[in-house]
């Protein structure tokens, strides 16, 4: 493919990837770890790099709002933040997926206040799972890149018309410097091409009302229709995919089954932790150990009949959330998880880690330990405490 | 609970958007009144000073006279029967009616 591979930061490649997406309008706030995104992408902005125009905001609740108003205007428009920005901009993040407004947003995940903290755990997005946003979750610098790119197109489907957040781990991934293959500027420009406005207020010829009073009579029926758009993004996911890997050479789908297959012990993980667990898979089965791993790239929708069909045959799986639903049961992915598996004739044995709270680091004598509980829970068939709180002090 | 004269999810713009203008006048409001305003036609003046504070557009008139009153989008607030100076106006409640 010959594109050039660069050593760059998490955040530092998406603004490159939002430089090559070149969007109308990008209103934005900065907050740690996000910063750094936004510092760069205003750079491009500065030097004429981009024909965006970006609106600097007094917060992310204007953030979300700018992007509301020029979306429907009929631009193509982004924005990021993490944590505590995207906590501010909750209201309006209904307001852009009833509005079906494709605003791109990346997400650098970050523990929410309080107390403060600016380190990662999925806490931030995952109170955001019911704002009927597509969510995707990056493993690292490169698929934070290519999963930019590639949610311009799936939120700007005529059957789908959503919003899309971009999830990646703070300072993990969005300060962590790796190689990556960016895309040649022209071929990021094919690929998402001439934005499609769908009902954009600047067509004076065409006047519509965005946002009138909705009561009882359509509500429902407008958040039916909501219902079935972000279930349709899940096979616009996989049919970008498939456009992707011809420009790219790079694989992508709903979820990545790693020495999956054949296993008989799997974690299920989001994001950073599936690329420690990679490592501890691939150490286990030099000692011939049949373990495997599920990373899930889609969290919103809900793949779960492909969940499900992936993950059946096993004898026990752990699920690692870096959240807690409190006083729920379980972690937000553990929920769905074994739920999903509820249809299944076999139901593996299944347990929930919540782990990694604030930025707690996961390592791979962590991971190894819970492939090893794993395996105690095959011999035994017993589970213990069914939700379990990882790497706190007792 | 449904509604089979209402259009379905598949069948409405999406996100609630109001893509032909003007459609306020077939979207019924009259359902929210709990009490409806009746003209005594004998007293009435037609001095029209109903249909100058009627918020909702509901008093209905032909060449200067007061013709009726749209029940389809009165909400039934009770300005009219305030206003008027003659009293021809009653706000009987809706439990009255059949219709």
């Amino acid at each position: 493919m010959n594109n050039k591979i660069t050593a760059i930061t998490g955040n530092e490649a998406v603004a490159y990837a939002i430089k090559q997406i070149n969007p109308d309008v990008m209103a934005a706030y900065p907050i740690t770890p996000q910063t750094a995104l936004i510092q760069k992408f205003s750079e491009y902005v500065a030097d004429g790099l981009v024909d965006t125009e970006f609106v600097t905001v007094e917060s992310e609740h204007s953030a979300m709002s700018a992007c509301v108003g020029a979306a429907a205007a009929g631009g193509r428009v982004m924005t990021a933040t993490a944590a505590n920005g995207l906590a501010l901009m909750f209201e309006i993040l209904y307001v852009a997926s009833s509005n079906r407004l494709p605003i791109i947003m990346p997400m650098v995940n970050r523990a929410l206040s309080g107390p403060i903290n600016i380190h990662c755990d999925h806490g931030d997005s995952m109170a955001a799972r019911g704002s009927s946003w597509i969510q995707i979750y990056s493993e690292n610098v490169q698929e934070a890149y290519d999963n930019t790119i590639q949610a311009v197109r799936i939120a700007e489907h005529m059957q789908v018309r959503l919003p899309a957040m971009v999830m990646y781990d703070g300072f993990i991934t969005s300060h962590g410097i790796e190689c990556v293959e960016f895309l040649d500027d022209d071929k990021v420009a094919k690929f998402v091409g001439e934005y499609p406005p769908r009902y954009p207020l600047l067509d004076i010829n065409h006047p519509v009302t965005y946002g009138p009073l909705d009561l009882y009579d359509y509500y429902f029926e407008h958040k039916r229709q909501q219902a079935e758009a972000i279930k349709n993004a899940q096979k616009i996911v996989l049919e970008v995919a498939e456009e992707f890997k011809q420009i790219s050479g790079r694989e992508y789908g709903l979820f990545e089954e790693y020495q999956l297959s054949d296993a008989e012990r799997a974690i299920v993980v989001l994001s950073s932790t599936a690329g420690t667990t990679k490592q501890v898979v691939d150490e286990l089965r030099v000692k011939g150990e049949k373990v495997g791993l599920l990373k899930l790239r889609l969290f919103r929708p809900f793949p779960y009949k492909e969940i499900a069909k992936a993950l059946s045959h096993l004898k026990a799986i752990a699920i690692l959330d870096r959240s807690d639903s409190f006083g729920g049961f379980g972690g937000p992915l553990f929920t769905e998880i074994r739920s999903a598996l509820l249809d299944s004739e076999k139901i593996p044995q299944n347990v929930n880690y919540i782990y990694g709270l604030g930025g707690r680091d996961i390592n791979q004598t962590d991971i190894t330990s819970i492939y090893t509980d794993l395996e105690k829970i095959v011999e035994t068939g017993k589970v213990g405490e069914r939700v379990k709180y990882f790497g706190v002090r007792e | 609970m449904s509604d089979d004269k209402k259009l379905g999810w598949k069948e409405i713009p999406e996100g609630g958007l109001i893509i032909k203008a003007g459609n306020s006048a077939t979207y019924e409001t009259g359902s929210w009144r709990s009490s409806r305003p009746v003209r005594d036609v004998d007293k009435c003046t037609n001095c029209l000073i109903c249909w100058v504070y009627c918020p909702d557009s509901s008093i209905l008139t032909s060449e200067g006279k007061l013709t009726g009153i749209d029940y389809y989008h009165c909400k039934g607030c009770g300005i009219c029967a305030e206003e008027c100076p003659v009293k021809a106006i009653k706000m009987v409640d809706e439990k009255e009616f059949t219709d």
